[in-house]
């Protein structure tokens, strides 16, 4: 994929990257999560439940970090012709809560986000949220090929590498994403075996 | 604080409530006897508390395995670390105690994978020398496998193999695509693929209105709400309770066996979670399936004047001989299903095929042998389904057929993502371990668990003998792998990690600790599990087994404590217990 292309993939810029930290700022009443449905209870153990509870309260990125998850997780799966992007599917809220329920990911994520700054502060001269969609892009396409990416790009391979798998799972364990890749399942049915074009289509009719 | 002593005297009190205890639980209340059954975690029941159907965005951790290890739909309770009961290693062991703590214990989310222990599984000295034979024949167990095939229900195909014996059988699913590829590609490599063997009800059960036939969602490991697979609690526990004759008292962890001054058990004592109050209950029998190193805790943990040692120890065997099956394992990605077709392939939450061992040790650098479960195909997406798309989208060319560079962002990654669903493919061995004398378990003098009892400490070595089993798997796996054309992703594990051998007790087929004999200077039970040293004492879970197959445990355990229950009712007519 050239420049030109990555611009077009991805959905979000620097100007709404700006309204994304508008609408970040923590309250009391708000948290990072915000867009997760509230999920039931039953069948949880008591201590599932309050420790759900106690997750959910408790807030871990900073408005300016989730505005980077924001634009990040946007431009790994951004809206194309068949679903929304990573952020409609409510991929940064789930970031949000997966690191707080798996603390490994706690100082990888922030330190990777910091060392992302540090970046486009040096090169840019200003945040990544505010860098120019051009520029955002730049900095990406240095990171998020491993086999490609220069040794003292590798720390930032890591955090992208990171980034690139909690968004793919944030998305497709989406309602959005599930339907989008097609799974079939869930529900009571009869299997009958591989349909029959199927087996033709593999030669094992 | 007080100990509330009951006066009733229950004809059989039964600990625990998983395959074992279940099973007991079911023949002697259905036999009319008045029956106590203690659970060490709460009433479950899958008709109500399954998470079955649930899709990933009602989880917000969308399954991940944070507080449950199997993943957070799964049906059972507890995992390798329980809170406020710990357990502990000595020599650098590293053992896993799997423990689920609810009614069914861990039949509620197991991979109904059932099979029969052959008549070369029972009677093994014979072969290599290297371990001791059971005090029965296959022959002698082979009645109790077939009430448990027809009771509660087991498909497969009648195979006629030597040492994997053939049921009562529904039928079984058919293959899925990758399946079908597998089984092209293990004949190639010379390994036998054979339909699998799994209790779940292809069809309806014959003469059983309390369950439905599967309706294939292979969610088996989250317990079935219309009873379709076999968990303890639904198709035993359950029903027993509606024959009037069997209490079950809920989140009461037994603390020890009681025995008199004859040295004969009356009962046990327990700690209720609900109330933290101490109490006593009377059995006339005691029956113990707790699981094979909990039971083991607890006839060491139930030592007397006249049972010095531990109940039923007088042998000094109790804690010994553990051993878990071996396990290892290789995953990959079929590059002919990418794109594939997309449609409703979930099929059963048990194996649809498997490979029963197939080779002569003869010629063979390790005894005994394993046999592999395979996986893959369109699962529904979880938390993790789709990590490491770095390691994989470079290895095979995009639409255009030109080599990617692998990673990447933006539609083209997302497409990507749908490029590869549905094409990984996973298998893991499942072999013989030897059980060993210096294996064991024992009680921990300076360690208690929040109740106040004294823990396990483990003590569990590999030897060649697995170790070898497990390069062998290495090379089969890879072998079938590249057969079927398929593309190796996960690390091929060498000598540094024994061949990514699991530490013991990671595949939760742990056996062996209160094994049984003729003899009982070496045994600890008789050939009915009834105790050497306290004939009203039985065992019904797998800790009377003198050594495990490489097949997975619940259907002989099923099928001992059938067999067990029913001695015990024959004893009672004589007048003997």
């Amino acid at each position: 994929m050239n420049r030109r292309d990555s611009l077009k993939a991805i959905g979000v810029g620097a100007v709404s990257a700006g309204l994304l930290l508008e609408n970040c700022k923590p309250s009391k009443k708000t948290s990072n999560e915000k867009e997760l449905v509230q999920e039931p209870t039953e069948g949880l153990q008591p201590f599932e439940i309050e420790r759900n509870k106690k997750l959910h309260e408790e807030i871990f990125f900073t408005p300016e970090e989730m505005a980077v998850i924001t634009v990040l997780a946007d431009m790994i799966i951004p809206k194309d012709e068949r679903s929304g992007s990573a952020s409609d599917a409510g991929v940064p809220a789930f970031i949000e809560f997966i690191v707080k329920d798996i603390p490994d990911h706690k100082i990888p994520m922030r330190g990777g986000i910091r060392w992302l700054e540090l970046q486009c502060m040096n090169r840019f001269g200003t945040s990544f949220v505010q860098c120019t969609p051009a520029q955002q892009v730049e900095i990406v396409e240095e990171i998020a090929y491993p086999d490609e990416a220069k040794p003292e790009m590798k720390q930032g391979v890591a955090f992208f590498n990171r980034m690139r798998d909690l968004t793919a799972s944030g998305f497709f364990t989406s309602k959005m994403g599930l339907e989008d890749i097609g799974y079939a399942g869930n529900k009571p049915n009869r299997w009958t075996g591989v349909p029959e074009d199927v087996l033709k289509q593999y030669g094992l009719s | 604080m007080q100990i509330k002593k009951s006066a009733s005297v229950y004809d059989a009190v039964i600990v625990g409530s998983g395959a074992g205890g279940g099973m007991a639980g079911y023949v002697l209340a259905h036999a009319g006897l008045n029956v106590l059954m203690l659970e060490a975690g709460p009433f479950w029941d899958p008709a109500k508390d399954s998470m079955q159907l649930k899709f990933p965005y009602e989880s917000p951790r969308r399954g991940a395995s944070t507080t449950r290890p199997f993943g957070d739909f799964d049906a059972a309770f507890g995992g390798w670390q329980l809170d406020g009961e710990p357990y502990t290693t000595k020599d650098s062991t590293d053992f896993q105690w799997f423990r689920s703590r609810m009614l069914g214990g861990r039949t509620n989310h197991w991979g109904r994978i059932s099979l029969r222990m052959g008549p070369n599984d029972f009677k093994s000295h014979h072969i290599d020398g290297l371990t001791d034979d059971w005090p029965i024949t296959y022959d002698e167990i082979k009645p109790y496998y077939d009430k448990v095939d027809r009771m509660i229900g087991i498909y497969g195909t009648v195979e006629n193999l030597e040492n994997e014996p053939d049921g009562i059988f529904l039928p079984p699913p058919k293959p899925r695509l990758h399946e079908l590829m597998i089984k092209n590609g293990a004949q190639k490599a010379g390994v036998t693929v054979i339909p699998g063997r799994g209790s779940v009800l292809t069809e309806a059960l014959p003469g059983n209105s309390n369950r439905g036939a599967c309706f294939f969602c292979g969610q088996c490991g989250r317990a079935c709400k219309v009873y379709g697979d076999f968990s303890s609690s639904s198709c035993l526990v359950i029903p027993a309770i509606k024959t009037g004759n069997l209490k079950v008292i809920t989140n009461a962890m037994v603390r020890q066996v009681l025995t008199n001054e004859e040295g004969l058990a009356t009962g046990v004592s327990y700690v209720s979670k609900d109330d933290m109050q101490e109490y006593q209950v009377k059995g006339k029998t005691v029956i113990l399936g707790a699981s094979a190193c909990e039971t083991a805790r607890l006839l060491l943990n139930s030592a007397s004047k006249q049972h010095p040692g531990g109940l039923a120890n007088s042998s000094g065997v109790v804690g010994r001989y553990l051993h878990d099956s071996t396990g290892a394992s290789l995953s990959g990605f079929l590059p002919q299903l990418l794109d594939r077709k997309r449609y409703n392939e979930d099929g059963v939450g048990s194996v649809h095929i498997y490979s029963p061992w197939w080779l002569d040790n003869k010629k063979l650098d390790f005894p005994r042998g394993y046999h592999i479960e395979y996986g893959g195909g369109m699962h529904m997406p979880s938390y993790g389904f789709a990590d490491g798309i770095h390691k994989k989208n470079g290895l095979v060319p995009g639409k255009n057929g030109e080599k990617k560079k692998a990673g990447g962002f933006g539609v083209s990654l997302k497409d990507d993502y749908r490029r590869f669903f549905g094409t990984n493919v996973y298998m893991a061995g499942r072999g013989t371990a030897i059980a060993r004398k210096d294996n064991y378990c024992e009680i921990d003098n300076n360690v208690v668990d929040k109740y106040g009892i004294p823990v396990l400490k483990f003590h569990y070595k590999w030897t060649d003998a697995e170790i070898k089993q497990a390069r062998h798997m290495q090379e089969t796996f890879q072998s079938v792998m590249h057969h079927m054309g398929a593309i190796i992703t996960s690390t091929v594990q060498g000598p540094e990690t024994n061949y990514g051998l699991e530490a013991p007790g990671k595949i939760i087929h742990e056996v062996g600790t209160v094994r049984m004999g003729d003899d009982p200077k070496t045994s600890a039970l008789n050939k009915w599990c009834q105790a050497h040293d306290c004939k009203n004492l039985f065992v019904v879970d797998a800790a009377p087994f003198v050594q495990q197959g490489d097949k997975n445990a619940t259907w002989t355990i099923l099928a001992l404590s059938m067999r067990t229950s029913e001695y015990i009712l024959q004893q009672r007519k004589k007048l003997n217990i």
